[in-house]
């Protein structure tokens, strides 16, 4: 497990100093609050485990994702890929572990300081804003750097039509960056899906998120949008040096465009490495033959 | 305290308790409609009223009693099957809002239909039960509302053995489950929603003959989904059992709080106190007492 | 919410587009005043007038937010008796401070029970605005104060002054209801087309991504609630002093809610011109199917079958539009437009 017992011991109390400040009571196991020392690791996943009504999702997760790299976790059906992401966006409240993200410990990240912690994420069924236009869409990652009140809205005021166009000229860049100008004033409701897809992955990155979490951005496209998804996630990377945590089904996809991989297996992480590591060991060969996604060992084979 | 302040508050306890139930029965019908197709059926207040109407208005023209019931039933099967038709089937797959502005529009409509076929003067009911109150250790309860409450219990085992021992309970149980897997397995939702709506319309009668019987029939009648709303907002919507709990809370506090409560703030507080202890609930438990609490799939 | 079509009041600056609010501030200063008879200002233009301005306050919470409310006559009702304590407590209080504190005590109670949509999504809470439908009619008769100890909770319109000038004539109270709506309207309408208004709207369509993106969702429901309420609550003060000059809690009851609902159905959630389509049809309506009734049935049709008739065809027209148009009227009005267009060209 790599990065996970090389903690300092400074670091190892961090959560939970941390959680007592903020009134949530001491860990109840803190040889479990591992927290990686490595400079360069910008979310830590520390012991996490969830379950819903008696039924395990995730159990003793640890997950180190560094700095600038696309670190994918894939697995089968079930294996509580989105269970991590909602965990690690604060929608889901694990039952045990801790997070860090960019050296701030949480037990439960705050899903509404999300954006503030330079955090952004797409989702897995589209949670787009369906009565708002391209552009409406893509400017509301922004709505965290707002700060100026509806009667300054009203009355048009000079701080508010500032801040309008420091987002509009972002989202413009974004529109560009994304190839998105032929339909940014359309109705996003009214896009095909693949193009719905890839405005949700405009409105998270026209928030310059430090940590990109994506939930299965290429689910349900071809094999032509899939690529073109691909060269802009890399692009997103290169340009802006965002880190990427990406979840998705298309291993293919996934081992050209990571540099690590996580496997998860019925809620526990069989296998983390590089792609060849991965499709190396004997466990995760295991897990995809013994599933029914026939396709997916296919292509690990 | 004495002992005669005592027994007069059990009094109003068990009067509380016995309306209650009057207030589930009206609440039952609403969760076998949420159960099965998500919809807040606004209009089942009105549905009460048709049926007491239609029902009254039979008698009155000297159809024998039975004879109007299986009349009025069979009215009331074939507005369920319309409704479905009519209103739920182009519906489908619309969000649950808009569902439930289709059903208030219903409410409406029923209601306009119900009182332009029959008119608007008020109907005694009188369905021959004796309503002198009898003593039980020094209290006294009312033999109706003791029968009500008997009817009430009856109709709900009766609905909780249709439920979870019929072929057709099961197939309702399966759509309040999961729509969309009941649909891929083969399950025909229209007939199912029809029936669901029958049985919702068997509901309102037996209220309505009920409350009628209270209240007299007349327009008001359709007024008692106010009183049940607050009771599936305690109970939770999708739940039996909470509907029965519900109104027995509701009934049981709202008597109370109208007899120690009221004469603090001018009276007349029944008409919102069942809404703030509803409130009060929520604030705690989001989904009601036993209502389903879903987790949000993203 | 069903996904809402953007309005044409969403797009940028087009001066076709402004034209018709141009041609309508001429007709409503220049024509009506003029030409319009008593019967026409007081028996349409003054209710009209009134529904409209709650029901653009209800469409920015239930239209643009996503929040329903089945309590909004409450807040007409809020409305008009605080404006009537302003005026009547507080010496020489200009009539248009008074609509504005009126206003602000309508959206501090909005404030009070939009404080459940914190933690009530969908029926719970569209069931608890109940709460505030009753408990506000309750209030309101049971203590006498509010209507300064009326037996029958009835209050008065006090007389209408601006500036020296009387308003108290069916013109002038005409000039004061439309002038309070075109302005309230005019600032809907930018905070509707403002970032503001984007949130409303990203809360309704997906309140979890919105949450995620760093919309503050508390802040922007009560937001909601405030400013619809603040709207609704000026409404009633339109309701109370302009109509109908006499009015008691009864007059606001659940009914009168149901009301300015089905406005915004039938005209169209989340369109401000909805709101006026709306509101013109349910006020012109009745009037239309008494004389239709009479002309085919005579004097079987008395006002019995009237009300009933009118119930029947209005339920039967909400579930129609739902079904058939669920953008309502201002989308239809849209189609004809485009239609006639393509047809002139």
């Amino acid at each position: 497990m790599i990065g996970a017992s090389l903690g300092a011991a400074a670091y190892e109390r961090a959560p939970e100093i941390s959680r007592i400040l903020a009134g949530a009571g001491p860990v109840e196991d803190t040889r479990r609050a591992r927290l990686s020392a490595k400079a360069d690791a910008i979310l830590t996943l520390s012991g996490i485990g969830i379950s819903f009504g008696g039924v395990t999702a995730l159990s003793d997760v640890d997950l180190e994702v560094k700095s600038g790299e696309i670190r994918a976790v894939i697995g089968p059906n079930g294996a509580g890929k989105s269970s991590l992401i909602n965990i690690i966006s604060g929608l889901y409240h694990a039952n045990h572990g801790t997070i860090a993200i960019d050296g701030q410990p949480f037990a439960r990240v705050p899903a509404n300081r999300l954006a503030r912690l330079g955090v952004a994420r797409t989702f897995q069924n589209l949670a787009l804003f369906g009565g708002l236009s391209v552009r409406d869409n893509i400017a509301s990652g922004r709505v965290h750097t707002r700060h100026t009140s509806f009667v300054e809205h009203i009355a048009g005021l000079p701080r508010a039509r500032r801040e309008d166009a420091v987002i509009a000229e972002k989202t413009d860049q974004i529109v560009v960056f994304l190839h998105l100008e032929a339909v940014a004033d359309r109705l996003v409701a009214t896009l095909p899906y693949g193009l719905q897809k890839r405005v949700e992955l405009a409105r998270a990155l026209v928030a310059e998120p430090k940590i990109l979490l994506l939930d299965e951005p290429m689910a349900g496209m071809t094999a032509t949008e899939k690529a073109e998804m691909a060269g802009f996630v890399r692009a997103a990377r290169d340009r802006h040096g965002v880190t990427i945590i990406l979840i998705e089904h298309d291993i293919g996809v996934v081992m050209g465009l990571s540099d690590r991989v996580a496997v998860l297996d019925y809620g526990r992480k069989i296998a983390d490495g590089t792609p060849a590591e991965v499709r190396a060991d004997p466990a995760v060969i295991r897990a995809y033959i013994g599933t029914a996604e026939g396709e997916a060992s296919d292509e690990l084979l | 305290m004495n002992y005669y302040d005592f027994l007069f508050a059990i009094e109003v306890l068990v009067g509380g308790l016995l309306s209650g139930v009057m207030y589930s029965l009206v609440a039952i019908g609403f969760v076998l409609i949420y159960k099965t197709s998500g919809v807040l059926n606004f209009a089942q207040g009105s549905m009460v009223l048709f049926a007491a109407l239609t029902f009254v208005s039979l008698v009155e023209r000297g159809v024998p009693f039975a004879l109007s019931l299986l009349v009025t039933l069979a009215v009331m099967v074939a507005l369920g099957f319309t409704i479905e038709r009519t209103v739920l089937r182009p519906l489908v797959n619309r969000s649950p809002m808009t569902l439930f502005m289709a059903t208030l529009g219903l409410s409406y409509i029923i209601e306009g239909a119900a009182q332009l076929i029959w008119g608007t003067q008020v109907h005694g009911l009188d369905l021959g039960i004796d309503d002198t109150p009898f003593e039980v250790g020094g209290i006294l309860i009312s033999s109706f509302d003791l029968l009500a409450a008997a009817i009430a219990a009856a109709m709900v085992a009766g609905l909780s053995a249709f439920f979870y021992s019929t072929r057709i309970g099961l197939t309702f149980r399966a759509v309040a489950d999961d729509q969309f897997a009941a649909l891929a397995v083969g399950l025909r939702l229209p007939r199912i929603w029809g029936t669901v709506w029958t049985t919702a319309g068997f509901v309102a009668l037996v209220a309505g003959l009920l409350w009628g019987a209270r209240l007299g029939v007349q327009f008001s009648l359709s007024l008692i989904v106010l009183k049940a709303l607050p009771v599936l907002v305690l109970g939770g919507f999708d739940s039996i059992l909470g509907a029965i709990v519900g109104g027995l809370i509701i009934g049981a506090s709202e008597k109370l709080a109208e007899v120690y409560l009221g004469p603090f703030v001018g009276g007349g507080i029944e008409g919102w106190f069942a809404y703030a202890l509803a409130l009060v609930v929520l604030l705690v438990r989001p989904s009601g007492l036993f209502g389903q609490k879903t987790v949000e799939r993203v | 919410m069903a996904v809402q079509a953007l309005d044409a009041e969403r797009l940028p600056i087009d001066w076709q587009k402004l034209a018709l609010p141009a041609v309508l501030i001429a007709v409503a200063y220049g024509l009506i005043p003029t030409y319009a008879s008593s019967y026409l200002v007081e028996a349409i233009l003054l209710p009209f007038l009134a529904l409209s301005l709650a029901a653009v306050g209800l469409n920015l919470l239930t239209g643009y937010c996503g929040q329903l409310s089945l309590g909004s006559s409450a807040f007409m009702a809020v409305g008009a008796f605080a404006a009537y304590n302003f005026n009547l407590r507080v010496e020489a209080l200009p009539l248009v401070a008074t609509m504005i504190l009126a206003g602000i005590s309508a959206a501090g109670i909005g404030i009070l029970f939009g404080l459940p949509s914190l933690r009530l999504r969908g029926f719970y809470l569209a069931v608890s605005t109940l709460a505030a439908q009753f408990f506000v009619q309750w209030a309101l008769t049971k203590f006498g104060w509010f209507s300064n100890d009326n037996p029958s909770g009835v209050i008065s319109a006090p007389h209408l002054t601006v500036a020296g000038f009387s308003l108290d004539g069916p013109t002038g109270r005409y000039l004061l209801s439309v002038t309070m709506v075109i302005v309230l309207t005019g600032l809907v309408w930018r905070l509707v087309n403002s970032a503001i208004g984007r949130n409303f709207i990203a809360v309704r369509d997906n309140e979890t991504a919105a949450r995620v993106i760093g919309v503050p969702v508390l802040r922007t429901k009560l937001l909601a609630f405030a400013i619809s309420s603040f709207i609704i609550g000026v409404a009633g003060v339109l309701w109370a002093f302009t109509y109908l000059r006499t009015v008691e809690p009864a007059g606001f009851n659940l009914d009168r809610s149901f009301q300015i609902l089905f406005i915004i159905i039938i005209g169209g959630l989340a369109s401000i011109r909805g709101a006026f389509l709306g509101a013109a049809f349910i006020v012109v309506f009745p009037l239309v199917l008494s004389r239709l009734g009479a002309f085919a049935f005579g004097g079987l049709f008395d006002s019995g079958v009237l009300d009933m008739s009118q119930r029947i065809v209005l339920g039967a027209l909400i579930i129609i539009f739902l079904i058939a148009e669920p953008n309502g009227l201002s989308a239809l009005f849209d189609r004809l437009k485009r239609r006639i267009g393509s047809r002139s060209s």
